[in-house]
């Protein structure tokens, strides 16, 4: 019996993900990518120059650093490809999360900001804030305010539409996921088209298509203060977030407020997707696939799974990225375009294992 | 623990499911919930442990409104294993067992050395030590039910509702699981299908008929072959059996000839 017991006290730390070492790979590989990153482009730098120039503008560094880059160089760096990179991680993990969040909410993994609409959403609002100014009273943050409530509304829409006598009916659920998307992608076009400027087109493409070309430092702080609030947010609220993937039931018979526990994830996934979709325009399916792959390695439990997708988003965002200004250089493919080109299949794979199931 | 129900009723888009019900559960207890098909056992259960919020009627835990308590303490009072298990996540056993000690926790606690051996104590007492780190998604019906029993087992309360708990088990199962529940000297309400099972553990049963209660009673008042046609409709012979000291109920079948039924009348 003692014997049997040490054995399995040791197969209990065999299996139990090391989350202390995963957590620190995967910071030093985001570490990494966004070095390596900045490097590469129509224009490359070395790595070496890159991480020289960042820790040059770190305070009492300067001094030290000794300058082996051109004027050039520090511009493209410094100015264009650094807050890129990492509105790129931001923009990653936030979308990762709110999958995460989303797929708690309505209890399925099929969920992600994209497919239901939300991102459609919050982009038509975003349109009708920066083409006629309609959210102008709200100052600097009238995008990212009009793009979270035109995320809250489609989620509470899709929400509320999907649940068929208390319970949430999976095929209606994405099929109002994809009639909401497609009002609201309508609503965008016909917004932008006849928006009083030329502007109208282009901003259209951008939301429809999703890229993180025109990434300013400026743009940087709100979603990162965002995602750092609603990450706290749902890792304290870990426990709510397992039981009710159990069934709004069970989560109650285990102590949870369902009603409450729903409506913080509504709040929180829309915040997320509304500041994130501000900045980047509509970028599909990595809220389905990064959480799906975190649960592959890591299980299900919400403790693990939020840290990891938010890292491993970043990461996926940050490469696509990458390929996004690579692979037509000197022209561009919308960031967008790419997450949809392996998403899709990605989403049709994970509707056929469901059905298997 | 003590549940007062009275005039509890319950109705979905206009139409009553349950009506009226009002039952006690005493200390102790182990109270049985009889009847057919779709006469609301379920809903009973599912406005007890809060799934539902009933229309009418009150429901006190020891004196306490049911309705009115935080849904984390009436977590700590009230386990329950339901009879929707599915669950479409990866977790994996013992994770979910450990989800039982949830409503024990506070927003910043860490599950303890403590926690854990309760998990691993309601895996032994449903005898599925050593399987704690199976994947849930990869169990049979059987397991997953004797999971989701040991998740209501950690949270150690002293009063269980239960929905039809051996549902999906054979007889073994079964028997595992009703002995280990009346083995744990909590308070017991549960929906049971099978009478033969009813009548060995319950000391009082409830009978369930379109949306009411019928009636209550001991076993031995309610088993008879009298209230047995009348709940659904078919014959039965019940006997106290010489081993269990129980009523124990045989179902004569409509195929049956008549020769069958003579012969058992003529034997009384």
């Amino acid at each position: 019996m003692e014997r049997k017991k040490t054995k399995l006290s040791t197969l209990f730390n065999k299996t139990e993900p090391n989350m202390p070492a995963i957590i620190l790979t995967l910071s030093a590989a985001a570490l990494l990518s966004i070095i390596f990153a900045i490097g590469l482009g129509p224009v490359s730098v070395s790595p070496s120059n890159v991480a020289r120039i960042i820790l040059s503008r770190v305070p009492f560094l300067t001094e030290y650093i000794p300058k082996t880059w051109t004027q050039l160089e520090e511009n493209i760096v410094w100015g264009l490809r650094f807050p890129r990179v990492l509105l790129g991680m931001i923009v990653g993990a936030s979308l990762s999360m709110t999958g995460t969040a989303m797929q708690a909410l309505v209890r399925n993994h099929l969920a992600d900001p994209f497919i239901l609409g939300v991102s459609s959403g919050a982009a038509a609002t975003a349109t009708l804030a920066m083409l006629f100014g309609v959210f102008s009273f709200l100052g600097t943050y009238a995008l990212s305010i009009s793009a979270f409530l035109g995320a809250a509304i489609t989620i509470i829409l899709v929400y509320t539409l999907s649940r068929v006598r208390g319970r949430l009916n999976i095929t209606q659920l994405l099929l109002s996921g994809v009639a909401v998307s497609m009002i609201m992608d309508a609503i965008t076009k016909i917004i932008t088209l006849s928006a009083p400027n030329a502007l109208g087109l282009h901003n259209a493409a951008f939301w429809m298509s999703g890229t993180l070309a025109g990434a300013k430092w400026a743009y940087l702080t709100l979603p990162f203060v965002t995602i750092i609030i609603c990450m706290v947010i749902l890792l304290v609220n870990y426990r709510a977030l397992n039981a009710l993937l159990l069934g709004d039931e069970a989560a109650g018979t285990l102590g949870v407020n369902v009603k409450r526990t729903q409506k913080v994830l509504i709040l929180v996934s829309s915040l997320m997707a509304g500041t994130t979709i501000a900045v980047s325009g509509t970028i599909g399916f990595v809220g389905l696939m990064v959480p799906h792959i975190s649960r592959l390695f890591i299980g299900a439990d919400h403790k693990r799974v939020l840290p990891v997708c938010a890292l491993l988003g970043g990461i996926l965002v940050v490469w696509v990225d990458v390929a996004a200004r690579m692979v037509i250089a000197p022209e561009e493919l919308p960031l967008g375009l790419l997450t949809a080109v392996f998403g899709g299949p990605f989403f049709i794979w994970l509707l056929k294992k469901n059905n298997k199931e | 623990m003590r549940l007062e129900v009275s005039n509890l009723s319950f109705a979905y888009y206009d139409k009553n499911i349950i009506e009226d019900i009002t039952l006690n559960v005493n200390k102790g207890d182990f109270v049985g919930i009889i009847g057919p098909n779709g006469s609301g056992k379920s809903t009973v259960l599912k406005n007890l442990y809060r799934a539902l919020q009933p229309d009418r009627g009150y429901a006190y835990l020891d004196g306490e409104d049911l309705y009115k308590m935080s849904y984390k303490k009436s977590a700590t009072k009230l386990g329950v294993v339901g009879q929707e298990n599915f669950v479409p996540f990866d977790f994996r056993v013992e994770e979910i067992v450990a989800m039982g000690r949830s409503p024990h926790k506070g927003l910043f606690d860490g599950d303890t050395k403590e926690d854990r051996e309760i998990v691993m104590r309601s895996l032994e007492q449903i005898g599925m030590a050593g399987m704690e780190k199976r994947n849930y998604l990869h169990l049979s019906g059987g397991e997953k039910q004797r999971v989701i029993l040991a998740r209501a087992l950690a949270q150690q309360t002293d009063f269980l509702i239960l929905d039809e708990p051996t549902n999906h088990l054979d007889i073994y199962y079964q028997l595992q699981i009703f002995d280990l529940v009346k083995s744990l000297g909590v308070t017991v309400l549960s929906a049971i299908h099978d009478l033969n099972i009813a009548a060995m553990y319950c000391n009082r049963l409830y009978v369930m008929k379109d949306g009411h209660v019928s009636r209550c009673g001991t076993p031995e008042e309610i088993l008879t072959p009298e209230v047995i046609y009348e709940i659904y409709g078919i014959k039965a012979d019940v006997r106290i059996h010489p081993v269990t000291r129980k009523p124990s109920i045989t179902f004569l079948p409509e195929s049956l000839n008549s020769e069958a039924e003579d012969k058992l009348k003529k034997e009384k």
